[in-house]
């Protein structure tokens, strides 16, 4: 039993991860029915940068509400960066290519994720004392331990939920919060959810697409950057192709939830992280992704929209 | 017109163009040939083809030092042959570690090359396997500094038809100056039992070299009545191991045995395993033993818990020879080797050796010279090339993490280890 729920947590909180980058991923879709390749790589970049910018601060020191002050301001400041990355990346590689073929924009993005690992690779290869100097650049880079593993349960329970694992339930839980009152209490989510509907309708009501689709790419890559302090701090390693496989995990959850469904991507999450943690321990860590994907082919066979998707109808 | 559009009179043309080019290469070509080959002072060409792309090329700088330094030492000169070196990356940056067609380019470019006469390298076993029968082929012969996929040069230990699938031709060509993983899993097993290990867990990246001494050492371990308590294959690639690292903690083992390699994760396991509040100490082999291991796992987590068994001697081990080629190493670079610096040199003062002896870059001859090389007192001590060309002598060391950096622990005597765990041998 014991085994069992620690694996639920640890499930638990590495889906909660997922579900961060699995939304930027999943609103995207939705209003564009584009998959952009590049989020994961986007995470990555963000990570980067977060450790960058706790390089420069004075971290060192600080007291337990001071450093979770602090964490706060760099999650914040990373979501900008994330935000306005993923917003210039619409503004000038996506739109112009928009009304180009229809393959073109899935090209642009998967030529949009090589640069931005490239630009992670050239990131990490600077000698910043933080990287550890004369480091190779495509070397793991360390994060910033700044919460601890200390056992917030009693001991006798034998059962381990770390400081740590709070703190990705609490950031990522907030975020979700956040996102749902944006896209459900907002005139910007009203009209996101507009344009996810029937775009060409939206657009005929007077709703400014370009901006709308512009402020979904930021919000999608601002939780992108939420997701890239969170892991930092949580792994403890960053490296410039990790977010090829955490974006392959967080699209798949969205995909098993029910790709342009934003509770379908946190359920999608939920249930990935679950599948990991549990297979690792009962089947064996070498058949994870064999378990995995298994499940998604039976999702995607049973219910082609996923767990929450809702089938659209063909207009003929 | 032609069917893309050009009138057919330009395309004749070009015809004519492109019947001329040829033409003229083909009368140089047999121009070159005609002239007296072998006259005049000779040349040959020694090139390295490793990993110096992704966090392997840390340790790939000292060997391509070391490499440097023996070739400044013999005055780029073997005997009456001028030397010169190229150094080669068989990464790429798409993969951040070696790369299957780079390394198969490398091979073939340094066979359609006569003027080289020995490939130094590759730094990973699955390279090896791929450039070993590329070179068979094209009889030129190399020595690996670090290689040490037993396969690759022994029947008994390898899969079905290794190590003849590397050498088409029925030629030695591929020679090592470390010793094999069998020697070193069995000898951890070994050194865990000597220091009061009783039950150990098992993992391995799924690679040829960290399963195939993943797998020795858990052979061996259970000669020597190690428990193992569980082994279990990893996605070296994965991003975190919290989930196994629970299933490990609740088998409470003494020891964790990773055959895996700082490039498949040994770091973030050493990390998961401190987060997940594992007790037991960490063993690595020699594909962990690099400064990154200890950058990616956070020395605070390392320390005193992690050892590492090496195929060779660390620089501080080295006596005489040896020591000598550390001062000479810290005077020329004003840095200290790694473990793998004095491979290098080794390596390349048996390929000058060889080049000397055949007096050219001819493969045939300088293959056979290089199977009769034999170092009396040099840098790692006397020894010989056997029949099957590794290296004859197997001085294995342990050393351990502490105060953020690896300390030599003692020698490890591989053939006590075989005596008692006949796997290796």
């Amino acid at each position: 039993v014991q085994a069992l729920l620690q694996q639920l947590i640890i499930g638990l909180v590495n889906g909660m991860v997922f579900a961060l980058i699995a939304l930027g991923y999943t609103m995207v879709y939705g209003i564009l029915e584009l998959i952009n390749f590049a989020h994961g790589d986007l995470f990555a970049l963000s990570a980067f940068f977060a450790l960058t910018l706790l390089g420069f601060l004075p971290w060192a020191g600080l007291d337990g509400p001071q450093t979770a002050l602090l964490i706060a301001g760099v999650i914040g400041a990373t979501a900008v960066f994330g935000g306005a990355t993923n917003w210039a990346l619409n503004r000038y590689v996506f739109e112009p290519v928009r009304t180009k073929h229809r393959m073109a924009p899935m090209v642009t993005a998967i030529g949009a994720s090589l640069v931005l690992q490239n630009v992670a690779l050239l990131w990490g290869g600077l000698p910043l004392q933080v990287f550890g100097m004369g480091h190779a650049a495509a070397a793991p880079k360390a994060f910033f331990e700044l919460v601890p593993h200390t056992n917030v349960l009693p001991e006798g329970w034998g059962v381990v939920l770390g400081a740590r694992d709070v703190m990705v339930l609490g950031v990522s839980l907030t975020a979700l919060a956040l996102v749902w009152l944006i896209v459900h209490r907002t005139s910007f989510g009203r009209a996101m959810r507009a344009i996810a509907q029937d775009p060409i309708a939206a657009q005929l009501m007077g709703i400014n697409t370009r901006g709308i689709i512009g402020l979904t790419f930021a919000l999608g890559g601002a939780l992108a950057g939420v997701a890239a302090v969170t892991y930092g701090l949580y792994i403890g390693t960053i490296h410039y192709q990790m977010g090829y496989q955490n974006g392959l995990y967080a699209f798949v959850a969205a995909v098993l939830g029910g790709i342009g469904s934003i509770g379908g991507a946190v359920v999608g999450a939920i249930v990935l992280g679950l599948v990991r943690a549990l297979s690792d321990q009962y089947v064996g860590v070498r058949w994870q992704p064999a378990v995995l994907f298994s499940l998604l082919i039976v999702v995607m066979a049973l219910w082609p929209t996923g767990l929450l998707g809702r089938g659209r109808r063909e207009k003929v | 017109m032609t069917l893309d559009g050009h009138p057919v009179s330009h395309n004749l043309r070009n015809a004519a163009s492109t019947g001329l080019r040829y033409a003229a290469c083909l009368l140089v070509a047999a121009l070159w040939a005609c002239t007296p080959q072998g006259s005049g002072p000779q040349e040959a060409r020694i090139v390295s083809s490793l990993v110096r792309t992704g966090s392997a090329n840390a340790q790939t700088g000292h060997i391509v030092r070391g490499i440097r330094l023996a070739l400044a030492q013999a005055q780029w000169r073997a005997g009456d042959v001028a030397l010169s070196y190229e150094d080669w990356d068989d990464a790429s940056t798409k993969k951040g570690d070696w790369d299957p067609e780079v390394e198969a380019a490398n091979a073939a470019r340094a066979v359609a090359d006569r003027r080289v006469a020995i490939y130094i390298g590759p730094y990973n076993s699955g390279a090896a396997k791929i450039s070993a029968p590329i070179l068979n082929r094209g009889g030129l012969a190399s020595i690996s500094p670090v290689v040490t996929y037993p396969g690759l040069t022994r029947e008994e230990v390898g899969e079905l038809h290794e190590p003849r699938v590397y050498r088409p031709t029925g030629e030695i060509t591929f020679f090592r100056v470390v010793p094999t993983d069998d020697i070193q899993g069995a000898v951890g097993a070994r050194w865990m039992r000597a220091m009061g290990g009783r039950s150990v867990y098992v993992l391995d990246d799924l690679q040829l070299y960290g399963r195939g001494v993943a797998e020795v050492f858990s052979a061996s371990a259970k000669a020597l009545g190690l428990k193992v308590v569980g082994h279990d294959s990893v996605d070296g690639r994965a991003q975190e191991y919290r989930s196994l690292m629970a299933k490990i903690r609740e088998q409470d083992p003494d020891w964790i045995y990773y055959g895996g390699t700082t490039q498949t994760n040994a770091g973030q396991i050493i990390k998961d395993a401190a987060a997940a509040g594992v007790r037991a100490k960490i063993m690595l082999p020699d594909g962990c033993f690099e400064e990154a291991l200890i950058d990616a796992a956070g020395a605070h987590h390392a320390n005193e818990r992690v050892y590492l068994t090496f195929g060779g001697v660390p620089p501080e081990a080295l006596t005489g020879p040896g020591a000598e080629f550390v001062r000479a190493y810290e005077a020329a670079y004003h840095t200290r080797p790694d473990v793998y610096g004095v491979y290098g040199f080794v390596a390349t003062q048996a390929a000058i050796a060889a080049i000397a002896q055949a007096g050219g870059p001819q493969r045939q001859r300088v293959r056979q010279a290089l199977a009769q090389v034999r170092q009396e007192d040099g840098p790692l001590g006397s020894w010989h090339f056997d029949a099957q060309g590794d290296i004859s002598r197997s001085t294995l060391s342990g050393n351990m993490i502490r105060d953020g950096r690896f300390v030599f622990l003692t020698l490890l005597d591989a053939q006590a280890d075989a005596e008692a765990t006949p796997l290796g041998e």
